[in-house]
């Protein structure tokens, strides 16, 4: 028998269409609804007199726009005119959604794992290029735009042409005090912001079997900045109890048939990729960005780079604008740079995992005068668990603002804004210029290493702190 | 969307890599609900200061430069956010064409449904495209039916496009209306795999 791909595998059980000189049309099996691409979606529908296939595969929530700090006042009347337009074509349309006061309510990544709608095997889509992040589970999930999001609305499917498979194989064990976060800023690092275009990406190796559910969702939340659409981990029984028990998962006699039809869905020993590329994980140490994308960035024990280290001229213009922007000199340790703001949230790294482990460095520290830090988590059940575990109050005492969930300050559409000129350690997963608000200065870290920021007030190897024990 | 097929036009240089979405449309804009009126929005943080006065230093800014329906720049344009605010704000600003070494997947995507040729050049067409842009009025001829891009001094290139988006853009087809034309499949595949009817 061919040797295939949890890739290819998926694939091939969603084919409705196959034709010569025309892409694949593949059924999709959960759409995930948010209230920023999805306005004129519906209104396509509506001027063309169509419904929504199949709204019991359909799932929405708000999360971009929200407020953190009180739910209710929406400052913005156009952020609140689009918050209510989604519960409107909701209602309209029959489509479930967890609405600003529902409990489960919270950022649509982390939201749909933490229910069981994410399911390894599935094709899943939203209009949202973080969505790769439901790859964690060895699901097919992939960004798609408004576009798209109407015809999947309307028709169930969509048009793909097969991607190229790309292995990234993580090897050997990670070092002291590296997370997830760093892996991925690594690899994106050391491969760039493209290396994965026309590719979905699966992640292999023993360092990233040895990853946690919310620790593989963080690797895959970032393949798109590499330039991949989707990343894969292969379902293992780490992805299967993960899933036990939860809302919309499967019960009972159901749940063990599913769990050994996901199992089937992993990658066969052996299968082949298009292209392979590799990492070995004691390799890398904690990783932090200094530019204005993510791959321009390094270990945390490097220094800024000049734009003549690089060969390619489009490179050296690119650098020299980055430097220029974030207000940095060539030359300069990373340790020694200082910040303004912490933002520990977003969907990359808001779960309750990711608070864990910046609380264990915010305990009996305190964050420095001249630091602004807030937390921000993924989902009110998050949010919940994390003051039941007592890691509100930690983060409190230290000196963080403990505040409700949403995206928040990893694109900034509502008031928490990083100022012009200021310069932010966020986990979020774009450093973008102005995407943290206009002139804001971004420099993407792992959620321990975000809160050694607010604790020293400059970037500091969170391994140097003493107690940490991650 | 408005079909395409030969196209002639005026070209602006942006001259850098890796174009975010967050640059050709700002998040602040992301909250309106209509699909139309996102031009005046495009590169935002580059045409405007904090105040929402011009920066003169922006080509977009050039008088000579503004009226351009032809965007050249660098490799991986579109990259970040899958907004389709990004193609939307392109096209209402008056970019029909857009010339780069390479795009972003789910950019590339959103270009084509929205009616916008994204032209793959390799990078040393690229360049002398660049170069001779950088004079204002510069023209470009786009065939799509022929798959190249001419100019009147000599420039000849050819590109690669799939045929499916080929078809797409010749012919301005509603997606949605060509995908529901195929239901039957559709309802074939859902009574396989959900035991359901759902048409």
């Amino acid at each position: 028998m061919t040797k295939k791909t949890v890739i290819e595998k998926i694939w091939e059980n969603h084919v409705v269409s196959r034709e010569e000189g025309k892409p694949d049309l593949l059924y999709i099996d959960l759409h995930l609804v948010h209230e920023v691409t999805s306005p004129q979606a519906f209104e396509g529908l509506r001027m063309n007199g169509r419904r929504v296939r199949r709204p019991d595969l359909t799932y929405a929530t708000m999360d971009h726009n929200v407020p953190t700090v009180n739910r209710h006042i929406v400052s913005d009347p156009v952020s609140k005119t689009q918050m209510e337009t989604l519960q409107k074509n909701c209602r309209e349309f029959g489509i479930e959604l967890a609405d600003i006061d529902h409990p489960d309510q919270g950022i649509v990544h982390v939201i749909g794992p933490q229910l069981g709608l994410t399911q390894p095997g599935k094709t899943i889509v939203c209009g949202d290029s973080h969505t790769s992040t439901h790859g964690a589970f060895g699901a097919l999930a992939f960004g798609i735009g408004t576009s798209e999001v109407e015809h999947v609305l309307a028709t169930q499917t969509i048009w793909q042409k097969q991607p190229k498979t790309l292995q990234i194989k993580v090897n050997g064990k990670l070092g002291f005090g590296v997370q997830s976060k760093d892996i991925i800023l690594a690899i994106i690092a050391k491969f760039g912001v493209n290396a994965g275009t026309g590719y979905v990406m699966e992640f292999t190796g023993e360092a990233i079997r040895s990853l946690s559910m919310e620790q593989r969702m963080t690797i895959c939340n970032m393949s798109i900045e590499a330039g991949a659409r989707a990343g894969l981990v292969s379902p293992d029984m780490t992805t299967v109890e993960y899933l036990r028990g939860r809302r919309y998962a499967p019960q009972g006699e159901d749940f063990e048939e599913a769990a050994k039809r996901w199992l089937s869905l992993a990658s066969d020993e052996g299968a082949s990729y298009d292209k392979t590329l590799e990492i070995d994980a004691a390799d890398i140490e904690p990783q932090m960005t200094w530019g204005t994308n993510p791959a321009m960035g390094s270990g945390i024990s490097g220094f800024v780079p000049s734009p003549d280290q690089f060969d390619r001229e489009a490179d050296k213009e690119s650098v020299r604008l980055a430097l220029d922007y974030m207000g940095l000199e060539a030359g300069t340790k990373l340790t020694d740079i200082p910040v303004d703001y912490v933002f520990i949230g977003s969907c990359t790294n808001s779960r309750l995992s990711d608070l864990r482990a910046a609380a264990e460095v915010a305990k009996g520290r305190k964050v420095q005068e001249s630091v602004t830090a807030i937390v921000v988590p993924g989902s009110q059940t998050v949010k919940q668990q994390a003051e039941a575990e007592g890691l509100d109050q930690i983060f409190i005492d230290a000196g963080f603002q403990w505040r409700e969930s949403g995206c928040s300050m990893c694109l900034a559409m509502n008031d928490d804004i990083v100022p012009p000129g200021k310069r932010c350690a966020s986990t979020s997963n774009r450093n973008f210029e102005g995407r943290q608000g206009s002139g804001a200065r971004t420099h993407l870290v792992s959620p321990s290493m975000a809160a050694a920021a607010a604790v020293t007030g400059r970037f500091t190897d969170v391994r140097e702190l003493s107690g940490v024990n991650q | 969307m408005e079909p395409i097929n030969q196209f002639t036009g005026t070209v602006c240089p942006i001259n850098r890599a890796n174009i975010d979405t967050d640059q050709i449309i700002p998040k602040q804009f992301l909250k309106r609900i209509e699909r139309a009126g996102f031009g005046q929005f495009v590169f935002y943080n580059w045409r405007f200061d904090d105040d929402g006065n011009k920066r003169e230093d922006f080509i977009l800014n050039d008088p000579k430069f503004a009226d351009s329906d032809i965007l050249v720049a660098g490799e991986n344009f579109g990259c970040g956010s899958s907004r389709e605010h990004a193609p939307w704000a392109l096209l209402d600003y008056g970019f029909r064409i857009i010339i780069a070494p390479s795009y972003a997947d789910i950019f590339y995507n959103n270009s084509v449904k929205n009616g916008i040729l994204a032209v793959k050049l390799t990078d040393d067409e690229v360049e002398t495209l660049l170069e001779r842009s950088s004079v204002p009025g510069y023209k470009l001829h786009i065939n799509l039916e022929e798959q190249s891009v001419s100019d009147e001094s000599g420039f000849k290139a050819h590109f690669d496009i799939d045929p499916y988006w080929k078809k797409m853009l010749i012919n301005g087809w509603d997606e949605i209306s060509v995908t529901l034309s195929e239901e039957q499949r559709i309802a074939r595949y859902e009574e396989k795999m959900y035991g359901k009817q759902y048409s």
